[in-house]
């Protein structure tokens, strides 16, 4: 499989932000009333993680390490200022459905997560493609919590009446504890849908060989480029590696990152 | 060859008591009120109990097929089918009250682990599922065709409400909840049998009393006091809801401080919150503060000083 379609498939399926990552909560939870409103928040969500992840792969040589969070929040606060005031102007009733939620797609965790994890140490192509699948990923997952939240509390499906007049609907899916409800039984029904797969010999993560960047589900021992360790290591591999932008052996990072420690301590 | 010793790893000493016979007593502690309901409300009444109870024991059937592991005999789903119906109106969809026992069950109780590791009261937590989801047809009360407020509602608008007739249970509210007479006899049982003691309840309803006397805006006034213990779920969510074994606190101290935070709850509830009844959020709310109450209540062991360190040699 081409990179591109393999990180398509990444953030879509194998690595799916919501359902998988469990990252990006607050929007998940808070907006998915309706279907519409879950889509929407999604695909916001999406060109933001596309162009931002593309522009911080553009950028990553000259951002510094140390400053890194700072510049990928600037990137991304601007591309969601871009999306809102275009929002405002062609799609104003989907602008006041999300509300709040708009301007805080900056702090949102899929995007900062994938700005540090994957473009951030990646070539722009993939990058983008890694974003586009990530928020594909994360509109499908907004969009079934959406539709079943709307369809059980409002008996309705994209604003459209599906079930009959005499069906009562059950308003505490249109409330929070029925976000939780939806979501928690979405991630059991992945979970076991991708568990028979695994039995019958067809798991989902087999594809893509190599670093998948799924440090969660990778058994490889001293990698340079994972997160933590199952060992109890600290993650110290990563830090020194976006400082130096090489890799290096395990031991003379560890000696690295000691020396910032100590600097920032005088400081 | 008699001689022989039994070898067996501890314990060694085993209690009498089984799961079935605490849930047995409770299913006959609980027949008074249920009894009643069925007088004062009539053979509706009857329906929604049998619905919900079967409703709550095909769901435990069903998922222990599932799980093949079958749970359905302890009576655990009886119990909480029967508390879920008292604790719903008469005139409720029946398939409301089949979904309430389905929730609880289902959601609350086996997907957290089965009986004893359910986090919140099964039936508790169905009843407030219902009255989110349905708010009008969980607050329809009506009782001899009479459809008006309960006495708690009208005693929060400020009218006067009979208490001879609360204390009977002559009044609208759910099935179970309306006959303080009926519970109390269920309760006294309980206690003789031994299944519950005094520590929950009284002090539930000794801290909601004084809560109640010092917020309420009347005083210490004997006819409000009254009134509001006898009104709403007070009597039922005391004695059969707040005592349940497994979202309980263990500690004795715990069980203390788990009555006097019903009480202050239940008393917020009532007095400051824009609803009359109070008694289900507050119970569902003290259970999942159960284990950190546990945590500041556990004992010091023998030889231990306080905060769990040993003493020094």
């Amino acid at each position: 499989m081409n990179k591109a379609g393999e990180r398509l498939y990444n953030g879509f399926i194998k690595e799916n932000p919501t359902f998988v990552l469990m990252l990006g909560m607050c929007p998940t939870l808070a907006v998915t009333t309706s279907a519409v409103n879950g889509l929407g928040m999604g695909l916001t969500t999406m060109v933001v993680l596309a162009l931002s992840n593309l522009f911080i792969s553009l950028l990553r040589g000259i951002i510094p390490g140390r400053v890194r969070i700072p510049a990928f929040i600037v990137i991304i606060a601007s591309f969601v200022t871009i999306v809102q005031l275009l929002l405002e102007a062609y799609l104003p009733f989907l602008n006041k459905a999300l509300g709040m939620y708009i301007p805080l797609i900056v702090v949102n965790c899929i995007i900062l997560g994938r700005a540090e994890a994957y473009a951030y140490t990646n070539s722009p192509l993939p990058s983008l493609f890694d974003g586009i699948g990530m928020g594909l990923g994360f509109s499908f997952a907004l969009t079934c919590i959406g539709a079943v939240r709307e369809l059980l509390g409002a008996g309705k499906l994209f604003g459209m009446g599906v079930l009959p007049g005499s069906f009562t609907p059950i308003r505490i899916f249109t409330q929070a504890p029925g976000a939780f409800f939806v979501l928690a039984a979405l991630v059991a029904l992945q979970n076991y849908i991708k568990a028979k797969r695994k039995k019958a010999g067809k798991p989902y993560e087999k594809i893509g060989s190599g670093c998948t960047e799924d440090c969660m589900n990778c058994s490889e021992k001293g990698c340079t480029k994972r997160f933590y360790d199952p060992d109890g290591a600290q993650p110290a591999g990563r830090e020194a590696e976006n400082e130096k932008g090489s890799r290096r052996p395990a031991a003379k990072k560890k000696a690295d990152l000691d020396v910032v420690d100590l600097e920032e301590e005088e400081r | 060859m008699s001689a022989l010793f039994k070898v067996s790893s501890n314990p060694h000493i085993r209690s009498k008591v089984t799961t079935n016979g605490i849930m047995l007593a409770v299913i006959a502690a609980l027949m008074p009120a249920t009894g009643f309901g069925i007088y004062n409300f009539g053979p509706r009444a009857l329906a929604v109990i049998l619905v919900t109870i079967a409703s709550t024991v095909l769901t435990e059937f069903l998922f222990g097929l599932y799980k093949k592991k079958l749970t359905v005999t302890d009576l655990s789903a009886v119990v909480t089918g029967l508390l879920l119906a008292l604790n719903l109106p008469v005139t409720i969809p029946l398939w409301m009250a089949a979904l309430g026992g389905v929730f609880a069950i289902l959601v609350v109780k086996m997907l957290f682990g089965g009986l004893g590791q359910n986090f919140m009261n099964p039936a508790l937590a169905a009843r407030c599922f219902l009255l989110i989801s349905f708010p009008t047809a969980m607050t329809a009360f009506s009782c001899d065709a009479f459809t008006g407020a309960t006495p708690l509602a009208a005693l929060k608008a400020g009218e006067q409400v009979n208490i001879m007739d609360m204390v009977i249970g002559r009044t609208g509210g759910t099935i179970g909840e309306t006959s303080v007479i009926a519970l109390i006899i269920g309760a006294c049982v309980l206690i003789l049998l031994g299944v519950i003691d005094l520590r929950i309840p009284g002090s539930y309803i000794l801290t909601f009393v004084l809560f109640t006397g010092i917020f309420g805006g009347h005083g210490f006034d004997p006819a409000f006091l009254s009134a509001q213990l006898a009104g709403g779920g007070l009597m039922l969510g005391a004695f059969f809801m707040a005592t349940d074994y497994v979202t309980r606190p263990i500690t004795i101290k715990g069980q203390y401080l788990f009555g006097i935070f019903l009480g202050i709850m239940t008393g917020i509830f009532r007095i400051f919150g824009p609803g009359a009844e109070g008694v289900s959020y507050a119970i569902i709310l003290g259970n999942l503060l159960v284990p950190l109450m546990e945590k500041v209540t556990r004992p010091t062991a023998f030889g231990y000083r306080k905060g769990g360190r040993r003493h020094a040699k």
